[in-house]
Formats: structure tokens, C-alpha cells, sequence
């Protein structure tokens, strides 16, 4: 199964390192691939995978190092270039164009031409051809948004092949597939191995790297850990390589989730029933105070549309919401800022920063939205709290001028908490707060809510790292195809057994 | 030096000023200010008293881009208001009388704000694309024009709706006096207020806003009320200086004036940051523009192709790619020619 080693590398890369304000995101990292391997790139959340990639694809230009393709030194400056010497990638968002056909898709800039116009016959029959190659037999003449986002990747696999790929990456490609469409992918996968192809694999799905790779290459915050042949690295040694010292570093925090809730009480909000066609089966939760409440599942399960109906950043189409015992509706955001609920999302770039405006300005939007626009937040003021919560979250640099879009993922995580925390709320819901983010500011955020939870703040707390649900939480939902499943106790309960849960049908409780 | 340079409205001043300093050279009385029984004369207050209108829609405009949005209707606005201020003072039994000229000034500005809240309500509660829903009133608005005005161009004999464009009061034309109170008032209300981040807040980014709790749709609907507002002082202005209401001609394409001042003031169209100063800056250098055509002769027929070339030039000097270019240009040419300055010197400075 594993790659010959005696072949020369399609990709060398040496000393890639780049910088962004702030971070070295990629610090002298080596890394290969050679022709007919699977090699997975492992890494938590910022470890510098997608960095890598992009460097690899010509997004971002390196600061230092050499990228050798088939042998020559190149510098892509763009991902046309990238693509052009025969690298292509296929993302978790895919990015084809949904309002083309799949045969259009397919094909899109190689059309065979007939005279001066193109010969769609023949187009689509050739895209047929390279589909089939996968084993996929779609009309190609649907349109790509009628077909799921398993197909859709095919679609984009299939493309990857029109374009002759020696080189193909898989950035998170099955985070959003159910298990039929992961064996699918995978027989596509070894498919292209066996054909040469070299695939860059990469997954937070220990199963799926385990199953698929045949090389293991570790990065851990901007640094190469090492690069491992499959079978020489168990799986315990594997997270331990990925997690280093951050085990050491929040083991500490694994105490503040054992820590009793009074639940004998009005709930700070409690939720019954609440769904909306499409995005949630109707679920029930409860946050009492003080109390973190964790929500665990696959991205795509439905924690992120739960927690906006709560917020009323979607409109609920069912169930009751009360806050304190007090009926309460909340249609838009600013009700429920009003009830004091703050909402971080997990789209810190779309949906959090306020990319231009500096970061006090950002820190202080949310108590001048409360106030309205009449009454302005006075210097004095502004200043106070935005030295106070830049102290306390430790965000880097400490310049308030600064625009908020040039600060690292992490510490703009930092600005949202504190624009949040600074409208003195009740309940905070955080969706993937540590997303993308180094491991000190990690550990920071993670730190802060512990500390402000036990001071009586309660906490919705979504992660896809399971370790951090689990550390901060006492009390975890756990969701799964747009459906809650079930609750479990925190305290006892093992990752393995958390993973289980998630990935079974959640037998103990019928939700 | 370098933080000059770097200041957002170094380069539109510096087109400004250029302006000016060709036209004097051309024609050295152009600088001159003359004082005629205590009132100020001269090419300069010219550009500073004929820019009333044009400030008043682009100030509005600044506004309306701030927020992502863009407002194609102020022209027809301007139409509007100044066929109902004239057909009420031309309907009166004492069109001289400065009661029927308040009341006139009144009900047209009322309109203009109506026509604003339907631009804001189009906009932020039904959701209509800026250029779409505004294009309807922009359409329509001088059909209404010439509804109210019976198709006629009416004119009017009436000394104090005179007044508002060619008196002068404290020795400086009354419409400077206007143009002036209409950016300390916006300039106050948006930078003394939270109005002005929070509009850009919701045109840098609209969703992270309304998750923020920015009231979006309220900032929304009153960027194109204030637009309508200012377009209607505008349409009075205009009436007034020619003493009648032309439904057509009114306001005729000032609203692409508008958004090349805005721009050329160094607002992005892509909505957000936005500075006041900045579009004063850009009315002036195309109001100067205007005046350079007229008083170097230029022939009528060449004068857009002339105003053209010269918006090309600006929004050049303006561009950032460019100045990164010619640094780049500037540095290559440096260390190949003396090397002997060593590759240390700093360029941009």
C-alpha cells in the first residue's frame, strides 16, 4: 500500500516560511509528496495546514523557501498558475459554479471546439467519460447546485482530472459527506493513487486519515513536527504530536468543568421545540447560570442553526423561548441582545469583524448598537473599556488604532469576545470560538470562559474539537443531522465515548 | 513628510491644487478676490457659490455609498422640489412676498424628504438593490416634474426665492452660506454622533453590523432620507438661479457628478470608510474643472472629451496600484543607475 520511496518527488517544498502581521503562520516547514501516495497533513486548528496549501497553490507568496514541482523550482503567483503545472485542489466549500451545468463545470475552459463555437456535444459526452473514470454516472447537462456536496466534489475531482492533476488536495473534504459518500470518495481516491495521482489529504477525521494514507506529515503552530510513515505512528502518538504542549498548557482547565450546576432554578434561557424547516428539527436545551453548556457534532449537524434561532439571527419557525421564566421572542438580534445575549459566530471574517474599522471601534460596536446611534460613547469611556477587555483577553498587538482585518484569526477572536463581554450579557453563545487560531490565544479564550463562567456567566459553547467541549462544558447537546440526539453529563465522559455517541444513532435517549 | 503623504486626502488635495495653480497661471486674476461693498467677488467664489448644489447632493451621496448603496434619483429629486416651490410661489397672489416663498420652500422640501423615505423604504424594508430602487425615481421623478409644472418651464418673478442663489449675506454669496451649514451639519451629525461608524460599520460589513445589534435597516432608510433632503436644497438652488423650474434640464446627470466626487474625494464605491472632507474636496476640483473649461476657452464641443481626459488624470494620479508601480518603477531605476546611494535609500518618502 505505501508509496515507493525510491520515486523522486512531484512536490518538494524547503524552508517554506511565511509571515502574516503578527504570526508566523509557517516557519521553515518541509514537506514532499511523492507520485501514487496518499500524504495527510495533520495539524489542530492553526497549526499551518491551510497555509501550507496555499503556498503550495500560489495563494499566498512565501516569505522564504523553495517549492520544487516535477523537478523545477516554480513560485506560483496565482492558483491558475498552480493549476497550469498540474496542482489542483478541491476545498470543502466547493468552488465551482453552481449555476453552470456539471458537463460545463467539468469542462470549463477546455471545451472541445468545433470552428469558432464550442462542440457541447462533445463537451459533455468527455465530461461524461471523466466522470464515469470515478465511477460517477450523473446526467452532466443537470444543473451542479441539484446534486449534493458529495457529488459536487466528484464533480470538482473530475474537473481536477480534465486538467491532467499530477497533483491533487483534498482540503477537509469529507466534513460534510455522510458515511456512503466518504466510501465513495475514498474508492475515487485509491482509484487515482493507483493511476499515479498525489494526494494531499486532509481531515480531522482520525478514522479517515487512518484508513486512507499512506504518510503522515505533522505540523503543530507553523512548525513541521515530522513526517511519519502510516503504520510507524500509532494513534496515541499522533495526538500527542499534534496536541504538545497545549496538553500541558489546559490540563489545568480540565478541573473548572467538574464543578456542580444548581439546576434547581429558572433556566437563563430555556428553549422548547424551536426549528425551522430545512435547517432544524425542533430541539429543546436549557443554560441555567453559571452553567457552560457544550454542543457537540459534525459541522453541518445543526449547532450552528440552533444557536442562531436562539439568537434570532434566523427566525424560528417553532417552539417557545423563555429568558428568567419570561416569554421571550426573538425574531431578530437585537431582541435577544435586549434579554443580554451575546452571539459570537463561527464565521469570525463574514459575520464578526468589522474588517476596516480599528479595534476599539470594533470592541465598543456592540454597546453603541445597544445605546443606538444618538448617543455616542464617549472617549473617555471608549477608551476604558477597550484598555480594559484588550488587558484582560491579552490582545496582540495592543494598539487600539489598529485595523481589526490585520490582526491574526486569534486575536480578532479576541476583539469579538471582548465586544461581547463589554455589552455585560447574561448568556454567550460561542460558535467555534478557537477556529483557526494559535494555541496561546486558544488557551486564552478557553482560560477566559472558564473564568467567566464560574463568576456566574452562562455559556453556549460550540467547538469541533471535541477536547474542548469537553474540558469546559458540564453539560453536553449532542447533534447530528440537523437533529439534537441526545445530552450527556461531562463529567466522566471519555472522548472515545463522545465520538461514539456522535457517530451512533444515540440509543440511550431518544431526543 | 511621510505620513502626509500617506494621509488619505493628500492626493485629492494635490489635484485640487493643481487645478487651481494651472488655471492661475494661465490667467493670474483666476486667484484674485475683490471686495465690493463688503461683498466678495472673484473666479474662486464663483466655484465656491455655482458648487452649492452639486455639494449638497454629493454630501447625501457620500452617505448613501457609505452604506454600500448608491442614489441614481437626486437629479429628478432636484426637479421635483424646485417645480413645487415654483409652481406654489408662481400659483400665489404675491409671489414677492417672503411668506409664500417660506411656505414654498417648505412643502418642497417635505416632498423631498417623502421622496427619500420611498428611496430608504424601497431600499432597507423591501430590499430592493440600491441602483434598482432608485433608478424607479430617477425615471419617474421628472415625469412628476413636469406633471406639477403642467409641462411648462415656469418662471418666476420673486425677489426673496432669488435671493437664496445670488444674495449675499456677511459679504459671501448666500448659497456658499448653505453649502457650508449643509457639511458642518452632516459633518456633526455623523462624526459628533455614532451615526457615522455605525454607517460604516453596516456598508463594511452589513451581517457582522447586524449580529453587532446595529440597527442596519434604520441607518439604511435614513442614509436615503438625508440624500433626499440635501437633493431637494439642491433642487431649490438650481430653480433659483435661473429663476424657473426646467423639469428636464435640472439636476441633469449631477447624480454621476455626485459619485465622482465622492469617489475622487477617495470614499471607496465599495461602501464603508467615508470622509466629508474628502468629497468637499472632490465637488471643488470638479467645480474648478468646470470653471478651467469656461475660462481657457475651451470649445464647447470639446468640453466633455476636455473633462474627461482631465477626470482620467485625476483618478490616475489617485490610483494606489499606480503609486505602487512607480515605486517600484522608481527603485528599480535607483539601484540600477547609482548604486553608490545604497540599497538602503528609502524612495517613499
Amino acid at each position: 500500500m505505501s508509496a515507493d520511496t525510491a520515486v523522486a518527488p512531484v512536490v518538494e517544498m524547503t524552508g517554506i516560511t511565511i509571515r502574516f502581521p503578527g504570526v508566523l503562520a509557517l516557519d521553515a516547514v518541509d514537506f514532499s509528496l511523492r507520485p501514487g501516495e496518499v500524504h495527510s497533513l495533520m495539524g489542530e486548528n492553526g497549526a499551518g495546514k491551510s497555509t501550507l496549501i496555499k503556498a503550495l497553490t500560489g495563494v499566498y507568496p512565501v516569505d522564504a523557501g523553495e517549492i520544487v514541482v516535477g523537478g523545477q523550482p516554480r513560485s506560483f503567483s496565482s492558483t491558475a498558475d498552480a493549476q497550469e503545472a498540474g496542482i489542483s485542489t478541491v476545498y470543502q466549500e466547493v468552488n465551482l459554479c453552481a449555476n453552470l451545468s456539471v458537463g460545463e463545470n467539468v469542462m470549463l475552459g477546455h471545451e472541445p471546439r468545433r470552428g469558432s463555437g464550442i462542440d457541447w456535444k462533445a463537451a459533455h459526452r468527455e465530461a461524461a467519460r471523466h466522470l464515469q473514470s470515478l465511477g460517477l454516472a450523473i446526467d452532466t447537462r443537470s444543473m451542479l447546485s441539484s446534486h449534493s456536496i458529495a457529488i459536487q466534489q466528484l464533480v470538482a475531482i473530475g474537473r481536477a482530472m480534465v486538467l491532467d492533476a499530477k497533483v491533487l488536495i483534498l482540503d477537509e473534504p469529507t466534513s460534510s459527506l455522510d458515511r456512503g459518500e466518504v466510501e465513495q470518495l475514498f474508492s475515487v481516491i485509491r482509484d487515482l493513487r493507483t493511476r499515479g495521482v498525489a494526494i494531499l489529504f486532509v481531515s480531522h477525521f482520525l478514522d479517515q486519515v487512518y484508513e486512507i494514507s499512506d504518510r503522515i506529515t505533522v505540523l503543530r503552530n507553523g512548525q513541521l513536527v515530522g513526517e511519519y510513515a502510516v503504520h510507524e505512528l500509532p494513534r496515541g502518538e499522533l495526538v500527542t504530536k499534534m496536541i504538545g504542549r497545549e496538553l500541558d498548557e489546559l490540563a489545568a482547565l480540565a478541573s473548572v468543568a467538574d464543578r456542580a450546576i444548581d439546576r434547581t432554578g429558572t433556566p437563563v434561557l430555556r428553549a422548547t421545540g424551536v426549528g425551522r424547516r430545512g435547517a432544524l428539527e425542533p430541539a429543546d436545551i436549557d443554560v441555567f447560570d453559571g452553567e457552560v453548556v457544550g454542543i457537540a457534532g459534525l459541522l453541518g449537524s445543526g449547532r450552528t442553526e440552533l444557536v442562531r434561532l436562539l439568537y434570532g439571527a434566523d427566525r424560528a419557525e417553532t417552539g417557545q423561548i423563555e429568558v428568567h421564566g419570561r416569554s421571550a421572542k426573538h425574531s431578530s438580534p437585537r431582541q435577544a441582545i435586549e434579554n443580554r445575549i451575546a452571539f459570537s459566530s463561527e464565521d469570525r471574517r463574514a459575520e464578526g469583524i468589522v474588517a476596516d474599522l480599528t479595534v476599539a471601534e470594533n470592541i465598543v460596536l456592540g454597546i453603541q448598537a445597544r445605546r443606538g446611534a444618538l448617543r455616542k460613547i464617549g472617549r473617555a469611556e471608549s477608551d476604558a473599556v477597550v484598555q480594559e477587555y484588550m488587558t484582560a483577553l491579552g490582545v496582540r498587538p495592543a494598539d487600539p488604532s489598529m485595523l481589526a482585518g490585520n490582526l491574526s484569526g486569534g486575536n480578532q477572536q479576541k476583539v469579538l469576545l471582548a465586544r461581547w463581554l463589554a455589552t455585560a450579557p447574561e448568556l454567550i453563545v460561542l460558535d467555534e470560538p478557537t477556529r483557526g487560531i494559535d494555541v496561546g490565544a486558544k488557551a486564552d479564550i478557553q482560560r477566559k470562559v472558564a473564568e467567566l463562567s464560574a463568576n456566574g456567566l452562562s455559556v453556549i459553547f460550540i467547538s469541533s474539537e471535541l477536547e474542548e467541549v469537553l474540558r469546559l462544558a458540564q453539560r453536553v447537546v449532542v447533534m447530528r443531522d440537523r437533529r439534537k440526539i441526545g445530552e450527556l453529563d461531562s463529567s466522566g465522559v471519555t472522548i472515545e465515548h463522545l465520538i461514539d455517541y456522535i457517530a451512533n444513532e444515540g440509543q440511550e435517549s431518544v431526543a | 513628510m511621510k505620513a502626509i503623504v500617506k494621509h488619505r486626502l493628500f492626493w485629492p488635495s494635490v489635484a485640487l491644487l493643481t487645478l487651481i495653480a494651472i488655471n492661475t497661471i494661465a490667467r493670474p486674476q483666476f486667484i484674485l478676490i475683490t471686495v465690493r461693498n463688503g461683498e466678495l467677488y472673484g473666479a474662486l467664489i464663483d466655484i465656491l457659490r455655482n458648487s452649492a448644489p452639486l455639494m449638497l447632493v454629493a454630501l447625501g451621496m457620500t452617505i448613501v455609498i457609505a452604506t454600500r448603496g448608491i442614489d441614481l434619483s437626486v437629479g429628478a429629486i432636484m426637479a421635483v422640489s424646485g417645480a413645487v416651490a415654483l409652481t406654489i410661489i408662481d400659483g400665489s397672489a404675491e409671489p414677492g412676498s417672503l411668506g409664500t416663498v417660506l411656505i414654498a420652500l417648505v412643502v418642497a422640501l417635505v416632498v423631498a424628504l417623502v421622496l427619500g423615505v420611498w428611496n430608504g423604504f424601497l431600499v432597507a424594508v423591501v430590499g430592493i438593490q440600491p441602483i434598482i430602487a432608485t433608478l424607479v425615481l430617477m425615471l419617474a421623478g421628472r415625469g412628476v416634474a413636469l406633471l406639477i409644472t403642467e409641462g411648462f418651464i415656469t418662471t418666476v418673478n420673486s425677489t426673496p426665492y432669488e435671493f437664496i442663489a445670488t444674495g449675499y449675506l456677511v459679504g459671501l454669496p448666500f448659497a456658499l452660506l448653505i453649502s457650508i451649514a449643509a457639511i458642518a451639519v452632516v459633518a456633526l451629525i455623523e462624526r459628533r454622533t455614532a451615526l457615522g461608524v455605525l454607517t460604516e460599520a453596516v456598508g463594511i460589513n452589513p451581517e457582522a453590523s447586524r449580529l453587532a445589534g446595529v440597527r442596519a435597516r434604520g441607518i439604511v432608510f435614513s442614509a436615503y432620507v438625508a440624500s433626499g433632503l440635501l437633493a431637494g436644497i439642491a433642487g431649490i438652488i438650481y430653480s433659483s438661479n435661473i429663476r424657473a423650474a426646467d423639469a428636464n434640464a435640472a439636476g441633469l446627470f449631477i447624480e454621476l457628478y455626485a459619485i465622482l466626487a465622492v469617489v475622487l474625494g477617495g470614499t471607496s464605491l465599495m461602501g464603508g470608510k467615508f470622509t466629508i472632507a474628502g468629497t468637499v474636496i472632490g465637488v471643488l476640483t470638479i467645480q474648478t474643472l468646470e470653471a478651467t473649461i469656461l475660462f481657457l476657452g475651451v470649445p464647447s464641443a470639446q468640453s466633455p472629451v476636455f473633462f474627461a481626459l482631465v477626470v482620467i488624470v485625476v483618478v490616475l494620479v489617485q490610483s494606489p496600484r499606480l503609486h505602487s508601480w512607480a515605486r517600484t518603477a522608481m527603485k528599480t531605476a535607483r539601484t540600477r543607475g547609482a548604486s553608490d546611494t545604497g540599497p538602503r535609500a528609502k524612495v517613499a518618502s
